[in-house]
């Protein structure tokens, strides 16, 4: 019964939401808007078992006073204090926290966009020394990820105004939209494949290692 | 020590820079500007080592992050979905009728997602199979059609559009040489090695300008916080 009632229940699921697209008319489509609903809402207290990790892990390292506990204190306290705010407009902004002019909003624009964006810029120091390592041109296969990379770096940001910075240009856009384009498509087929059986594997009980 | 005099020459040229752009510029007098630009200094000095000042700022934004995501989750799934037709707009009274099945549109689901919480007993630990389930199941269901739709369908039409043109028959010999590569049935030898390989070459371009693409994305955000550096907080660029 433990595993059967999980394993029923993904059946149902899965294929009430699938029949909805082959049959876009009521009930089906209805019903596909409901099961999604409950899917976000269930979704959300998953939401509660990674705080309850976040917060166990780091009030540990606080009560022991284990080395770095300052910084888990900064982190709890940012983590509390947001969500306090994030509460906050939520109940001012009946349920539309992100309205301009609200706290969180406030804490969007000058919080998480700028560090985000700095910790984003970071990485383009490492990708450069990795990009050092990877790009030596010792192999076929590498001179060609070194190719391609340069004429989308130097096409992309013309260093000056000439015929060919301006060949470049076009050259680099027709690489994004034909070789680039092609091998996307085919690892995009590839994944998509990969997907449709992984998820009829998990539809009809096959696959259950979520289960464990 | 050579690192350490290193060091602090470094910091002295950093420092004599950074007193030089606040006397010839005109630096903000908003303290939100400064908070900022301190923590944006405090991450890149990472660029040196691990140090307490990136350290601070990691740790901050972890907690920002984790913050806000939860909130607007939480906003999201329990006070739109919960909440609200529950307690404020109460979706299951109609004009004074009580209507079982709205109810049970937001009770049920309540009552799966708490289910979770069982993975803190010992004997019930098993109940949190059935909100994961639901939640697998659904998301399984959901995703077939649009990876159909999109990826394979949209995928396979856009590229069959075939013109009399070069790029044409490269971007169909791309497709086929890329799959080819993934169809993992066969050994790769012969006929089928050499276009697996054709098809390697293909994603080596495509890693390639991908490569090039996110690092010219990473260099547009550098420019970005170097012009608040140096405009918003400094104002020495005018």
């Amino acid at each position: 019964m433990r595993r059967q009632i999980p394993l029923i229940l993904t059946f149902l699921t899965g294929i009430a939401i699938f029949i909805a697209f082959f049959i876009p008319h009521k009930p089906f489509n209805e019903v596909q808007d409901i099961l999604l609903d409950w899917a976000i809402i269930i979704a959300g207290f998953a939401l509660l078992l990674g705080i309850h990790s976040l917060l166990r892990k780091h009030i540990t390292h606080i009560k022991k006073k284990d080395g770095g506990w300052g910084y888990s204190l900064i982190l709890t306290f940012f983590f509390v204090g947001v969500f306090t705010v994030g509460i906050f407009s939520a109940i001012q902004y009946k349920g539309y926290s992100l309205t301009p002019g609200s706290l969180l909003y406030f804490v969007y624009d000058y919080m998480v966009i700028p560090l985000s964006a700095t910790m984003f810029a970071l990485l383009a120091f490492f990708i450069a020394s990795a990009a050092y390592r990877a790009f030596r041109a010792r192999r076929l296969n590498a001179t060609l990820l070194l190719i391609a990379a340069v004429v989308v770096m130097l096409g992309r940001v013309p260093i000056m105004e000439n015929a060919f910075f301006n060949f470049l240009s076009r050259f680099s856009d027709w690489f994004m939209f034909i070789p680039q384009m092609a091998a996307k498509r085919g690892i995009l087929i590839g994944v998509a494949l990969g997907a449709f059986a992984m998820s009829l594997r998990i539809i009809l009980g096959i696959e259950r290692t979520y289960l464990q | 020590m050579k690192e350490r005099k290193g060091l602090i020459i470094g910091s002295v040229i950093l420092i004599i820079i950074f007193i030089g752009m606040l006397i010839k510029g005109e630096p903000s007098k908003n303290i939100m500007v400064w908070i900022a630009a301190i923590l944006t200094l405090s991450i890149y000095s990472f660029l040196y080592r691990d140090n307490i000042f990136y350290k601070f700022a990691e740790h901050l934004f972890v907690g920002v992050s984790v913050g806000y995501s939860v909130s607007v989750v939480y906003q999201n799934a329990f006070i739109r979905r919960v909440f609200d037709p529950l307690f404020i707009t109460r979706t299951y009274i109609v004009e004074g009728q009580f209507h079982i099945l709205p109810f049970l549109a937001v009770v049920i689901p309540t009552l799966i997602g708490l289910l979770m919480v069982s993975v803190f007993t010992k004997r019930q630990a098993w109940l949190i199979r059935i909100p994961i389930a639901f939640v697998v199941g659904s998301y399984a269901g959901m995703s077939i059609s649009p990876s159909f739709q999109a990826n394979i369908f949209e995928q396979t039409r856009s590229t069959l559009h075939i013109a009399l043109s070069i790029s044409s028959f490269i971007m169909i010999f791309g497709v086929i040489t890329t799959l080819v590569y993934f169809f993992f049935s066969k050994e790769h030898k012969g006929f089928l090695g050499r276009t697996a390989n054709v098809g390697i070459w293909f994603i080596m371009i495509a890693f390639g300008a991908s490569f090039g693409y996110t690092v010219m994305a990473r260099i547009s955000l550098l420019i970005g916080r170097m012009n608040f550096l140096l405009y918003d907080w400094l104002g020495v660029i005018k």
